[in-house]
């Protein structure tokens, strides 16, 4: 085996639920999420916090995961995709790409989605300015952004500014 | 029954609702919403193995020694393969690739060895652990360092670097000239755009206990791979099941199969074990072709009224080490230089040459996008020598419907006028026009910034291309006990919402809630087949085929619903999971209750399933390159408004207007998602993407230095859909998946012109090369 370090223990919680394993201390926050929790929502799209794909909120921040390592979200509050529709029913945010058409091949969703989910909980009545520079460091390739503006603009308090 | 009571019963079944033209929301939508849909990076089977490659990172050289011995002794590692370990088949249009090099490598992506491991981390470890000892040989980098006299032979059966020659003419370029009141030329340098599918590529091997061989693949043409790859791994195709996960995005970069496949496939028969080979981002930058590079020589003129006399075009590739789609990409360049406006004389040739530089596939528009850069550009040029508007130009040349083009395309439906006078309206092409051209004169002008517009058309196939003896698609459906439909269809979902169009269509047909219908799209042992997703097809040709099979389904419900109510089947009509007086829209039956009464008669039983085979009516291409390949055509027009920054260079694209002939709109939400979709790769195309090489290394190969649009790069846009239901299509649609991409980059190109008077001919129009050029010409003109 190549060398390997010892496995430090972690506890945090994901998703309202505590959390408490045995990470190698250079696993990202991703990582941890997709292999260890098998929370497979975050996606990896390019492991440089560029694509935003892996994009999750901690302790209320929206972050890229595939940049923070797991060890320092000891004791953290993490939010993933899966964590918005716990009954199974969509949260406002899904229904609102759903029907937009804001999805297409969806590999960028669940990051557009949480990367909204911060924006709308530190400024729930977006300008479509915010809306582009809250979502700028989340790529997409198919839907040349339009219908994703959109579906977060109909979220906005006072009614959307549908453009 | 009294005459208004017929009128009202009337009005009430042609106002029966339908689903053709709404808004139907993406049917994974919520999976995917919910990050519940599995991609291949999420995919685990038991004791699933991981494969990893190694890349030869050098362009040219004699591979003489691989030393494998530390990768084999790492603890984890269960195979580790070299060429010399595998039967090496050629694959690729060219025939000029294998899974593993053996003797040379030709570009910096050729796969050298590779190993499957019980981790990642260890995969990649054992990768670095190979030792490979290369003589290197003088690299080839560019087209006219392979033509120059003594070049390096890239490969030994092709000693002038020259794999491929097309030449494709109509009517006589020499009398085309002398007919031309003014002629223009230029050389157009068209750049390598990388796909950057937001999900890496990747593939799952698994054999059977009876040597089957499950793929869980990401590929865009499942039959056709199986096909290709059986070939490649030596086994009968039939032993091959092609399942394909929800793909991470297409736009042509999965239609070939690539080394990376057949490798797991080798991964999995050398350790007997499931391999999962997922590339990282700088993997897929690194080791997937891409967008055709293309230099294109192109002159051509026009009468002094502005007619079209000739087009005479010179195509130069270069196709890298292998041959990928890229080489191949001219055959639809070809269809725009000589069926995009009527033009009596056309030539064209095409030299595509070996370097070692990166390889090509194909990318949405495949050759397209290039070609109407050079034309379109070249049409605005010709529109300025004769003092003409480049709207009016347009009009003049274009094509009526019913027409057939010079290259024998029959024109069933022609919106190309339409497209031009809608987008122009819609853009306010008159005023702007002038005011725009008016400032550039202004000699008090403050601000460093002018505005400038531009338009480009664009003529594309509409319902596939008949590349191969057949371009069909197969379907088959089946009710079940309540009114549920299944479709099995052979189209394959890559994103563009082809599940949600082939459902709408059915249960239009069926007269069922969209919610009754389940599309099947991903397995081939239970698809029937179909050529892949390519050449805006899937609509047109899928859809079809579901619509037959959909009707022969209609056919016997009404049949079955008239025997058990005693009608005739023509009074009667499917609507809102009923059967329906077709005069008066009352609801008789549910159609589920109908079923069952077939399925648990007292004298017969029977279930309703139909299938179709749908072949479009179109044919493969002559030896000259001549034929309708497709069953109808697609034509748009956009009109771009830029600003463009004097002091910086920068070029933002303020508005696109865009008009296509659809045919029909089906999927309104859908339909719109392609075109701005489209349209975003094209301003990334134009002002942004180049996947930059350097000695044949690839220089950018991150998001960090290879940019993408990005939410605040997105312009107004203005999208309409000319409707000229084309008598082929299913409910007159044709297909939109590459078009809204193919006019883009040339209409900006345009307005930059407009705006500047400067002509730009290479792209991307970065900064730096607009601020270069629009120095280059103050220079010149001070």
């Amino acid at each position: 085996m190549p060398n390997v370090p010892e496995k430090v223990e972690l506890a945090f919680t994901v998703n309202g639920e505590a959390v408490r394993l045995a990470v190698a201390p250079g696993a990202t926050l991703l990582e941890v999420l997709r292999e260890d929790l098998e929370l497979t929502g975050s996606k990896y799209g390019c492991g440089e916090g560029e694509c935003g794909a892996c994009a999750v909120l901690l302790d209320g921040q929206v972050v890229n995961s595939c940049l923070v390592l797991a060890l320092e979200c000891a004791g953290s509050q993490v939010l993933t995709i899966e964590g918005l529709s716990p009954t199974g029913q969509l949260h406002p945010i899904q229904q609102a790409f759903v029907e937009h058409g804001a999805i297409q091949c969806g590999f960028c969703t669940p990051g557009m989605i949480m990367a909204t989910y911060a924006l709308l909980e530190a400024n729930p009545a977006p300008t479509e300015d915010d809306v582009k520079r809250a979502l700028e460091g989340n790529l997409c390739r198919c839907t040349g952004y339009r219908k994703i503006v959109d579906a977060v603009l109909s979220l906005a308090q006072g009614g959307a500014r549908h453009a | 029954m009294p005459e208004t009571a017929v009128e009202v019963a009337k009005e009430r079944a042609t106002a029966k609702k339908t689903l053709i033209g709404q808004r139907i929301p993406k049917l994974d939508g919520p999976e995917k919403a919910r990050g519940l849909a599995r991609y291949m990076e999420d995919l685990k089977l038991p004791r699933m193995l991981y494969g990893k490659i190694l890349f030869a990172s050098r362009p040219h050289a004699r591979i003489v020694s691989i030393d494998t011995s530390a990768a084999r002794a790492l603890r984890g590692v269960r195979a580790v393969l070299t060429a010399a370990d595998i039967e090496l088949v050629p694959f690729g249009f060219g025939r000029d690739n294998t899974a593993l090099k053996k003797d040379k490598v030709t570009c910096v992506r050729d796969e050298v060895a590779a190993v499957a491991a019980d981790t990642p981390q260890i995969a990649a470890e054992a990768v670095q652990r190979i030792s490979v000892t290369y003589e290197d040989l003088p690299v080839v980098t560019s087209t006219e360092e392979a033509l120059a006299a003594g070049a390096p032979i890239i490969h030994a059966h092709v000693p002038d670097n020259t794999p491929f020659r097309y030449d494709y003419s109509h009517g006589d370029v020499a009398q085309g000239l002398r007919e031309s009141a003014v002629i223009v030329e230029d050389t157009y340098c068209l750049q390598r755009q990388a796909h950057c599918c937001l999900g890496t590529s990747g593939i799952i091997a698994s054999f059977d206990a009876d040597g089957r061989l499950t793929l869980y693949s990401v590929t865009q043409v499942p039959f056709l791979y199986k096909h290709d790859l059986a070939a490649v791994v030596g086994l009968p195709p039939e032993m091959i099941r092609v399942i394909q996960p929800p793909i991470g995005g297409g736009f042509g970069s999965k239609l070939d199969i690539h080394p990376f496949e057949p490798i797991c496939v080798f991964l999995a028969r050398a350790t007997a074990r499931p391999v999962r080979l997922v590339f990282s981002r700088d993997e897929e930058f690194r080791a997937t072709p891409t967008r055709q590079p293309m230099v294109i020589h192109l002159k051509s003129g026009a009468r002094q009224d502005g007619t079209f006399t000739f087009r005479d075009v010179h195509m130069t590739l270069d196709n890298g080490g292998h041959t990928s789609w890229g080489a191949t990409t001219p055959w639809v360049s070809m269809r725009t230089f000589s069926s995009l406006y009527r033009v009596p004389h056309v030539r064209q040739h095409v030299d595509v040459i070996y370097t070692n530089n990166i390889y090509a596939c194909a990318f949405r528009g495949y050759g397209n996008p290039q070609a109407t850069f050079a034309l379109e550009s070249q049409v605005d040029r010709l529109a300025e020598e004769l003092g003409m508007d480049p709207l009016a130009i347009r009009l003049k040349n274009a094509h009526e419907p019913g027409e057939t083009t010079a290259q024998g395309m029959v024109l069933s439906t022609c919106g190309l006028k339409e497209c031009l006078e809608t987008a122009a309206g819609a853009a306010g092409w008159k005023q702007k026009r002038s005011a725009f051209s008016g400032q550039r004169s202004a000699s008090n002008r403050q601000s460093p910034i002018v505005r400038g517009i531009g338009m480009a058309a664009l003529f594309h196939v509409g319902g596939g291309a008949k590349i191969y003896r057949s371009d069909g698609c197969g379907t088959i459906l089946k009710l079940d006990d309540f009114g549920g439909v299944t479709i099995l269809t052979g189209s394959s979902e890559i994103g563009q919402g082809s599940e949600t169009v082939i459902a709408q269509i059915v249960a239009e047909e069926l007269g069922l809630p969209i919610k009754n219908i389940r599309v099947v799209n991903n397995d081939t042992d239970l698809t029937p087949w179909d050529v892949g997703v390519h050449a805006s097809r899937t609509t047109f040709i899928a859809g079809n085929s579901a619509l037959r099979a959909a009707r022969e389904a209609r056919r016997k419900l009404l049949g079955a619903a008239a025997a058990r109510l005693k009608r005739d089947p023509a009074e009667l009509d499917l609507s809102a999971g009923n059967v329906v007086d077709r005069s008066s829209g009352q609801p008789l039956e549910s159609i589920g209750k109908i079923i069952r009464g077939l399925h648990f008669g007292r004298v017969k039983n029977e279930l309703i399933m139909t299938t179709e085979f749908y072949e479009p009516p179109s044919s493969p291409p002559d030896e000259q390159h001549r034929g309708n390949i497709s069953p109808c055509y697609a034509f748009g027009t956009h009109v771009a408004e830029v600003e463009v920054d004097l002091e910086t260079g920068v070029v933002k694209v303020l508005r696109i207007t865009a008009a296509h002939d659809v045919g029909r709109v089906i999927n309104r939400l859908g339909i719109e998602g392609q075109v701005e979709g489209g349209i975003a790769q094209g301003i990334g195309y134009c002002l942004l993407e180049e996947l930059k090489l350097d000695g044949g290394r690839i220089l950018n190969p991150t998001f960090t230095d290879y940019k993408l649009c990005t939410t605040t790069d997105l312009p107004e846009l203005d999208v309409s859909f000319v409707e000229t239901h084309d008598p082929a299509g299913p409910f007159g649609a044709k297909g939109i998946g590459e078009s809204p991409m193919i006019p883009v980059a040339a209409a900006i190109a345009n307005a930059v012109y407009n705006a500047t008077g400067v002509r730009f001919t290479e792209l991307p129009l970065t900064p730096e090369r607009v601020l270069n050029k629009l120095k280059e010409a103050r220079g010149l003109g001070d």
